[in-house]
């Protein structure tokens, strides 16, 4: 080990942040498995085996909850953890605390896992988990505040460095959001069931309150920080403009919390509630494309680097789905195109550009630019590093164009009436006409499973490549000893 | 106290608190050369503790 880099494992907490990496990969592997096993399972029904275990319904949670608060949670307390020491320059605040982390954000990933394929679940979007997991989040989050803000006191740079500012907002947001949607009174203090203080509409609200602010601080916020520090970090430039990435941050937060109402458009939610969270997600199209603008422009004179560098290529393949979805969530939200997208595969395929375009892009960009930091080596090779970005690449375009196709079809199929004003088609005809695009979303889901499980491989002997160099390093060392 | 009662008074006033607190924002941001010129040095924060980095050969 060099003695520069002694010097930063010295001077930075970098096992948590290891930890979390390995994770993160880890749960990728997983997540994305099961999204393929329910893929298939819709395009092929025989794989349900006729067991309610692994049933679609009891899987899809186990496969939204792995991607996005395993991968995508653990990626972030990672690289969030990285960031705040490094723009700080100061430790980690609470080591202690920070591994509680650690252990506690592992078992709520595996407890709510264990309760969705037991049968237990809250029935909410994104939010799954009963009661008890519930207050474990509760405690785990409380936790990562203390030890994230207490990092940024003991801070030895004045300015707070605004990747700091993205990963905050979706700390405070993030408590916010799970405590007001998950308030509920249990059956009995020794069952899992509760009932939702919310009711009807209210709870609809609450729901997609949640639901929306989900995506726009817990997949959007969050991986902006991870953007605005690894984008400049990976290319050897500053941001584009320091400016626009202020307004771009209070942008989002005065604007985000507004939209969740688009989800509940020709529905018995209050008119004018679902056409403010229309006006807000239009809105919102001004913020994200200037933050896009100003991660892409940051390789403004340097782009060159798109044709060597395989990481570089995975940010700004994801700052591209970043501004594709951030331009069709709002034209989504209108209620017109929604009366034909809601409901449909559309949604689907736009969440996965979103999830798979951008939120898992920019983190395999940045736990390849981190993970050879943390463990001092190279990347064992950056030829699985760029065949991991065509088979990302082509699984994320195989998904959201079958989806695109699909859910435009299924829209059209059910609003066709034929000459005498009875519908034209019966449901299970979308169905059967929906199969070849379920068989090719399921595709797409392989391609991009198959480009995660060679960055496992590709991490793994990373890892191990470290630990042979240590050996080797330390043996003349204990030889002269 | 009264008027702060009603939901019909207090969100137009939350909309125009927050609206007005984002203008200020942006001017404060864009408003004076001088304030843009600091501003814009704290985008080199992220290179501060170069020193201590490693290149791997992933790195372009």
């Amino acid at each position: 080990m060099s003695a520069a880099s002694m010097e930063a494992n010295e001077q930075y907490n970098y096992d948590i942040i290891k930890k979390f990496a390995v994770m993160a990969v880890f749960w990728a592997v997983i997540g994305m498995f099961v999204g393929v096993y329910i893929a298939s399972e819709l395009a092929w029904p025989f794989l349900n085996f006729d067991s309610p275990y692994i049933s679609f319904g009891r899987f899809r949670p186990v496969h939204t909850g792995g991607v996005i608060f395993g991968f995508g949670g653990s990626a972030l307390f990672a690289t969030s953890y990285y960031v705040v020491q490094r723009t700080c320059q100061t430790k980690l605040f609470a080591p202690g605390l920070a591994t509680f982390t650690f252990w506690g954000w592992q078992a709520i990933i595996v407890l709510a896992a264990l309760s969705y394929v037991t049968g237990y679940s809250q029935g909410r979007e994104y939010a799954e988990m009963e009661w008890p997991i519930d207050l474990l989040i509760l405690f785990v989050w409380v936790a990562y505040m203390i030890v994230y803000i207490g990092t940024l006191m003991l801070r030895k740079q004045p300015h707070i460095y605004v990747a700091n500012w993205f990963y905050l907002s979706f700390i405070l947001a993030t408590a916010l959001l799970h405590t007001f949607n998950n308030i509920a009174v249990p059956v009995d203090l020794f069952t899992l069931k509760s009932y939702s203080l919310f009711s009807g509409a209210q709870d609809a609200m609450t729901q997609w309150w949640y639901g929306h602010n989900a995506v726009g601080f817990f997949l959007t916020a969050a991986f902006l920080g991870m953007m605005y520090y690894f984008v400049p970090k990976h290319a050897g430039r500053p941001v584009y403009s320091y400016r626009l990435s202020i307004v771009h941050f209070w942008a989002l937060s005065f604007m985000y919390m507004w939209v969740g109402t688009h989800h509940l458009h020709w529905t018995a939610l209050p008119d004018w509630a679902s056409t403010l969270g229309a006006t807000f997600s239009i809105m919102l199209l001004l913020p994200s494309w200037g933050g896009m603008i100003n991660g892409i422009m940051t390789l403004s004179g340097a782009w060159d680097k798109l044709r060597t560098d395989p990481i570089m290529r995975f940010m700004i393949v994801a700052l591209s789905f970043y501004g594709m979805s951030t331009f069709e969530g709002p034209l989504m939200s209108l209620k017109d195109v929604n009366a034909l997208s809601h409901y449909t595969d559309w949604t689907v395929g736009h969440v996965h550009s979103g999830a798979l375009g951008w939120v898992a892009m920019i983190s395999f960009g940045s736990l390849y630019h981190m993970i050879p930091r943390l463990w001092n080596t190279p990347m064992y090779s950056v030829k699985l590093i760029n065949a991991h970005f065509w088979l990302a690449t082509i699984g994320v375009l195989l998904y959201i164009t079958a989806m695109w196709i699909s859910g435009i079809s299924q829209g059209l199929m059910w609003r066709a009436f034929d000459d005498f004003g009875n519908l034209q088609y019966s449901f299970v005809e979308s169905v059967a006409a929906m199969h070849p695009f379920y068989a090719m979303r399921a595709i797409g889901g392989m391609f991009y499973l198959t480009g995660m499980c060679l960055m496992a491989y590709n991490v793994y002997m990373t890892i191990r490549q470290a630990a042979q160099a240590t050996e080797t390093a330390g043996a003349p060392a204990a030889a002269t000893a | 106290m009264e008027w702060f009662a009603h939901p019909e008074n207090t969100k137009p006033l939350g909309l125009l608190i927050f609206f007005i607190t984002f203008c200020l924002i942006v001017l404060w941001v864009y408003g004076s050369r001088k304030r843009g010129e600091k501003l814009e040095e704290h985008k080199h924060i992220p290179f501060l503790d170069d020193d201590d980095e490693m290149k791997d050969k992933s790195n372009g």
